[in-house]
């Protein structure tokens, strides 16, 4: 099948929306699919072989924060000129809402369509006053995917449709070999996400890691992700500052190389999770996960039966908790296996035979994705041209 | 010098209410051609289902019985292709349950898989019932979108539906076997 996905972020700048589109794309062309990407990049070099230049991202206030979006004249003609010549059986769309490609690429194709919606939008102002072209352009789309049931329910309220649910994949394969890191000399705890982002809950590890480290003297903690780990780091005694390594931001091999050497990872999240990518993550690389029991954590943890829980905010519980665990080989060894057949199912071959399902139910008896002329006085002359071309 | 001013406001009205007018005729000629091409999806998959069916009550995978009571549901499930939406709905229903009792867990499909002459049999009808379940799922979307736009009093006014009828939702008992989707 020929696919054309269409990237609304920079592609060199790391974020959720454009690894998922790295993952899926990789996947299904493993799969013997034929993939173009076309995507907003600040340097063109770094582009892998399937991806096209959709131009430059511009830094924009949008919707609360600065977002690097890609639109105007000639980001909309590479987008045209890309569904013309792609040929493609099935358009896939991420982030219909943003505006940047996607929402051009709506407006410029028509054929079988396919959109995934990953945010939530708490804030309705934006679909209120882009209703009307949110709404022209989501009517084109034959298919709407959710990526998590927080995605699903912003289409339910804000647009009145209803979308499939197809989770976010791990890339398990990528995980589950990956040999450990390094040794380290006592059960290592590991936490993964930025140091300085308050939500993350790093303060309260460290504060469980004091009485970890008094019943556990060889434990170490490690910590893995970007951000400056000094401020938080200041409030910690020279003694336990000893058993804390920071390895600060890693490349998703690495990642999974350090995940893999850990005795037991720790989610302490406050909040602000809708997924918890990292616990599927942690759990094809083979480390048991305590996590705090916030609903996006508990199910994919199936209710506490493939990952500990400890109560949000719960430091005290977070240590002892952590303590049993580091003490009972058997039940780490339980949690190992049972985390390995719950990642089977968000396995990202998994997610994209069931994205195949789709595609192949929009496309059934359907022409290819072509471009959309209509309603466009540009368009309209475009055409106008070639037909008169065509006829001398 | 009044007079003017108002038969200029009053065609700059006109010109806006028939921009509006023109814009929402594209809109619904564009989800009258997704409900089109979404009906016709499902029926392709529908018609995919009932031939898969035909197929394995033919191959002998099942005990007789259930070989008879399939083909028989098949039957009037491609019988009932050219039907109208309520009719053909309750056959399809018919085949749903019949091939929910048929193929009713793993332990099942798994003896099925090993006991077809071709093993990629189960797998095309899991991948079938699924599509046919989604293929319905946006067809009664993009139906939903329509009938929102065509309420709207503008477009029962000015007819800009033309002659295209009411759109009609597919309701039918759609659930894939448990024996096929669970993992």
């Amino acid at each position: 099948m020929k696919i054309g996905i269409v990237c609304p972020y920079a592609w060199d700048v790391p974020g959720g929306v454009s690894a998922h589109i790295r993952d899926q794309a990789e996947t299904l062309i493993e799969m013997g699919h034929d993939v173009s990407v076309i995507t907003p990049v600040e340097n063109p070099d770094s582009l892998p072989p399937y991806a096209v230049d959709g131009g430059r991202p511009r830094s924009v206030p949008y919707n609360g924060s600065v977002a690097r979006l890609t639109f105007g004249v000639k980001a909309t003609a590479r987008v045209r000129r890309w569904i013309r010549e792609g040929e493609f059986d099935v358009l896939h769309v991420h982030e219909p809402l943003a505006p940047s490609l996607g929402v051009l690429a709506c407006w410029s194709a028509r054929g079988p369509m396919v959109a995934t919606v990953h945010s939530s939008i708490e804030r309705s102002r934006v679909l209120v006053t882009g209703y009307y072209l949110a709404q022209t352009a989501l009517e084109k789309i034959s298919a709407l995917v959710a990526v998590s049931e927080h995605a699903r329910r912003t289409i339910v309220d804000h647009l009145g449709g209803d979308a499939v649910l197809i989770p976010n994949g791990v890339r398990v394969d990528h995980y589950q070999d990956a040999p450990p890191l390094r040794e380290w000399p006592g059960p290592a705890i590991g936490f993964l996400g930025r140091m300085d982002e308050p939500r993350k809950g790093l303060p309260i590890l460290l504060e469980a890691f004091a009485g970890i480290r008094a019943r556990v003297p060889d434990a170490v903690l490690v910590l893995i992700g970007p951000g400056d780990p000094d401020e938080v780091l200041a409030e910690v005694p020279a003694a336990l500052r000893s058993g804390i390594v920071v390895l600060g931001r890693l490349d998703e091999a690495d990642k999974a190389r350090a995940l893999a050497s850990l005795s037991v990872y720790v989610a302490p999240n406050t909040g602000g999770e809708s997924f918890g990518i990292v616990l599927l993550e942690a759990m094809a690389a083979g480390a048991p996960v305590v996590a705090s029991d916030l609903d996006a954590f508990a199910r994919v943890l199936d209710e506490g039966r493939c990952g500990a829980l400890f109560p949000v905010g719960d430091s005290a519980a977070l240590e002892a908790t952590v303590v049993e665990l580091l003490g009972n080989d058997e039940e780490r060894s339980r949690l190992v296996a049972a985390g390995a057949r719950r990642v089977a199912a968000y396995d990202w071959r998994t997610v994209a035979g069931d994205l195949i399902d789709v595609y192949a139910s929009v496309t059934a008896g359907q022409s290819r994705v072509r471009e959309d002329l209509r309603g466009q006085i540009v368009g309209r002359l475009a055409r106008r041209r070639t037909a008169d071309g065509g006829a001398q | 010098m009044g007079a003017w001013w108002w038969v200029v406001g009053a065609l700059v009205v006109l010109v806006a209410v028939g921009l509006y007018l023109s814009m929402t005729a594209g809109r619904l000629d564009r989800l009258h051609r997704r409900i089109d091409t979404s009906l016709h999806a499902l029926d392709t998959q529908l018609l995919r289902r009932s031939a898969l069916a035909l197929d394995m009550a033919a191959s002998g995978v099942f005990d007789p019985a259930t070989a008879v009571v399939l083909a028989d549901s098949a039957h009037g499930a491609r019988a009932a292709s050219d039907n109208d939406v309520v009719s053909r709905g309750l056959a399809e229903s018919d085949l749903t349950r019949v091939l929910l009792e048929a193929i009713p867990d793993v332990q099942e499909a798994d003896e099925l898989r090993e006991a077809a002459p071709d093993p990629t049999m189960l797998d095309d009808l899991r991948g079938t019932c699924v599509r046919v379940q989604l293929s319905r799922r946006f067809h009664n979307d993009a139906v939903r979108a329509c009938r929102q736009v065509r309420k709207q009093r503008l477009v029962r006014w000015f007819r800009l539906a033309g002659h295209t009828p009411w759109p009609d939702t597919v309701e039918m008992d759609d659930t894939p076997p448990p024996g096929l989707t669970a993992r």
